[in-house]
């Protein structure tokens, strides 16, 4: 799972160059450091949803709760559960 | 002190003269913005005060003089007359918040070239759109953007120079056309500025209208009389303040207030290039003992969410000032902001082509939670009958902003689109396309934008942008876009599609467009919801009923349907 999120940050926030780059693990913050944007979270929700076949309530989505891949994982695993 | 208070003493004593005095400038005599917003200030003795300071995400922190701008501004001044850019040529500034943003602009200013501020979140077909018309000569970007800058320079025959700011030898080398230019190398103790004048042009910023591609606003240097008296009373800022704004300089709150206004008065400004949170904007404005803010009615939304104790857990004494701007702020914003911080949000408005704040809450003035304010005093505003340009007089009545022209931060054109600038002045006003109405006591209030465009997050988007690129996308065979009300962002993007033969609709698809959008134009243009549709509802004519999509996701009446298309 973890792998996945990451591929697809790198492939939907990334630039090419910075794709290949950057160092990108499950620690880099992404909200704060500006790789996504409070807008684009959503896009990146919608894909979470998708993939793992789960529902995200809007409070829930927050930008600490976005800010890496650790705690998106972490939220993912929480409405897995949940459903 | 809001007993003290005398608008109409104001309205008698304050006039744009009051600006071209305090900085000293000649009728007729050469101005320059840069030369205002930085030489003057180390001419005046303020080369050692810092001028920026600025915090990136990983939270370190920068600090530049006002001399230390005035050297680095002159050494960009200097690179960029030896890369053959002159006065007038148009030199977009295509990068995220940081220190070159700030130090380029002037750089670009001092030369007498047009200054044009991008969005960094734009797309490659946003950027390329606006280079385009413009027909920019230079681009100022960095590493993470010049992928987009790639994808189009093939379709920007008149861009000549790629300049980057962060390149160094670990990195690959760059393409023909591009040149890297390391800020900090290059500063320079004395220049010579450009002789401008007060209609030389100087900042040319692109807003969105409801049909056709963003128009280019094109301002002037004697702009800064308003910048700079505005923001020495509506902003109130004084020689010692400590100021934020929060906006990016690739829309206009963020030079006219984030750079102009602020370094025009001399004043030392925070800059946060980081992402939201609120913990992290209390942290800033403790740590850097912030006394005056500029926010958004959204940010402060998003604030609220987070309640009063995360305010309350920090040491924010030295902040005695906070205002607003980009939408209107409602009356909770105002409440939460007296609960959290013991100071009223002073709302003003404005937009990309005023340049300058036209209505507002001055300090000391009265706050009405929900107005948006009086008119500036120097200028002269009124509710209109959008027809006729008659004033309406009557509280209640509904009609047009209206400003009476000229003011100095007015735009002087619309880049290559003269006749679209001349609809904008009815009966000897111009019309700015907002509604509201006057109360008694000659507050406005505001009722709502007369035309489609959609306010995200205090930033207008065009929904005809937004429809182009989504016909772009392979799927799409029809597409309207609104803006549907959002209790953050006031409205978000909402998406009508319909489909070409083949393609079925479901989530991996929604998804799909979404990013489509994200990454040609920007991620506020991305619609957050799209709704398929089997056709979109069109006139006989062919015009897709935009206004009765937006009354159906409002729940209201649909209106005068009798020019649909039925079949």
């Amino acid at each position: 799972m973890k792998e996945m999120i990451l591929d697809y940050i790198r492939k939907e926030y990334l630039n090419e160059e910075d794709a290949e780059d950057m160092q990108l693990d499950e620690n880099t913050p992404l909200i704060s450091s500006g790789i996504v944007d409070s807008f684009s979270m959503v896009s990146l929700k919608r894909f979470l949803e998708k993939k793992y076949a789960i529902s995200i309530p809007d409070d829930q989505a927050t930008p600490e709760a976005f800010d890496t891949v650790n705690r998106i994982l972490e939220l993912v695993r929480r409405f897995q559960k949940d459903s | 002190m809001s007993q003290d208070f005398d608008y109409e003493r104001l309205r008698r004593e304050i006039t744009w003269d009051v600006a071209r005095r305090e900085l000293g400038i000649g009728e007729g005599a050469p101005i320059n913005l840069g030369h205002v917003c930085v030489d003057r200030n180390v001419e005046l003795g303020r080369g050692d005060k810092i001028a920026l300071v600025h915090e990136n995400h990983a939270g370190e922190v920068r600090r530049f003089t006002y001399r230390d701008v005035k050297r680095l501004s002159n050494g960009w001044a200097e690179f960029l007359a030896l890369q053959g850019i002159r006065n007038l040529d148009r030199v977009c500034v295509f990068l995220e918040r940081i220190p070159e943003l700030y130090i380029s602009f002037i750089g670009v200013l001092k030369i007498g070239a047009v200054v044009q501020p991008l969005f960094s979140a734009f797309g490659e077909e946003a950027f390329f759109q606006r280079a385009d018309d413009s027909r920019a000569v230079a681009v100022i970007t960095q590493h993470k953007h010049l992928g987009k800058v790639r994808k189009i320079r093939d379709r920007l025959p008149e861009l000549r120079t790629v300049i980057v700011v962060d390149h160094d030898a670990t990195r690959r080398p760059l393409h023909e056309g591009e040149i890297a230019f390391s800020m900090m190398d290059h500063g320079i103790a004395e220049y010579p500025v450009f002789r401008t004048y007060a209609e030389s042009p100087s900042v040319l910023h692109y807003t969105s209208g409801t049909t056709g591609q963003p128009k280019g606003a094109l301002h002037v240097h004697s702009s800064v009389f308003a910048q700079y008296l505005t923001s020495k009373m509506v902003l109130d800022l004084k020689d010692d303040d400590v100021y934020w704004c929060t906006a990016d300089p690739g829309w206009v709150t963020g030079t006219s207030y984030g750079i102009i206004g602020p370094w025009s008065l001399g004043v030392t400004q925070v800059v946060l290039d980081a992402g939201f949170s609120s913990d992290r904007w209390y942290e800033t404005m403790e740590k850097h003992r912030v006394t005056v803010w500029y926010t958004a009615p959204t940010a402060i939304r998003m604030l609220m969410k987070d309640g009063i104790e995360p305010v309350k857990r920090r040491e924010l004494s030295s902040l005695r000032h906070m205002c607003s701007v980009g939408e209107p702020l409602n009356p909770e914003g105002v409440h939460w902001g007296r609960a959290a911080f013991g100071l009223d949000f002073h709302d003003t408005f404005w937009q990309t082509e005023t340049g300058a704040i036209v209505v507002t809450n001055l300090p000391g003035m009265p706050v009405k939670p929900g107005s948006m304010g009086r008119p500036f005093p120097a200028l002269v505003a009124a509710v209109v009958d959008p027809a006729t340009g008659e004033v309406i007089e009557a509280p209640g009545r509904v009609g047009m902003i209206a400003i009476r022209p000229p003011w100095p931060s007015m735009m002087r054109t619309y880049w290559n689109n003269t006749a679209t600038y001349l609809k904008k002045f009815v009966n000897g006003w111009y019309i700015c396309g907002d509604r509201a109405s006057l109360d008694a006591d000659g507050y406005f209030w505001f009722s709502g934008r007369d035309d489609d465009v959609i306010n995200t997050g205090g930033h207008l988007v065009g929904p005809f942008e937004i429809e182009s690129a989504l016909l772009e996308h392979p799927a799409v065979a029809e597409s309207a876009a609104i803006g549907k009300p959002d209790p953050i962002n006031m409205e978000v993007v909402k998406a009508f599609v319909a489909l070409r033969p083949g393609f079925e609709p479901g989530p991996d698809l929604e998804l799909d467009i979404m990013n489509f959008i994200r990454k040609r134009l920007s991620p506020l243009a991305m619609p957050q919801e799209i709704e398929f549709l089997g056709r979109l509802p069109k006139t006989r004519s062919g015009k897709i009923m935009r206004r009765m999509l937006k009354a159906k996701e409002m729940g209201q009446e649909v209106g005068d349907t009798s020019t649909l298309d039925e079949d």
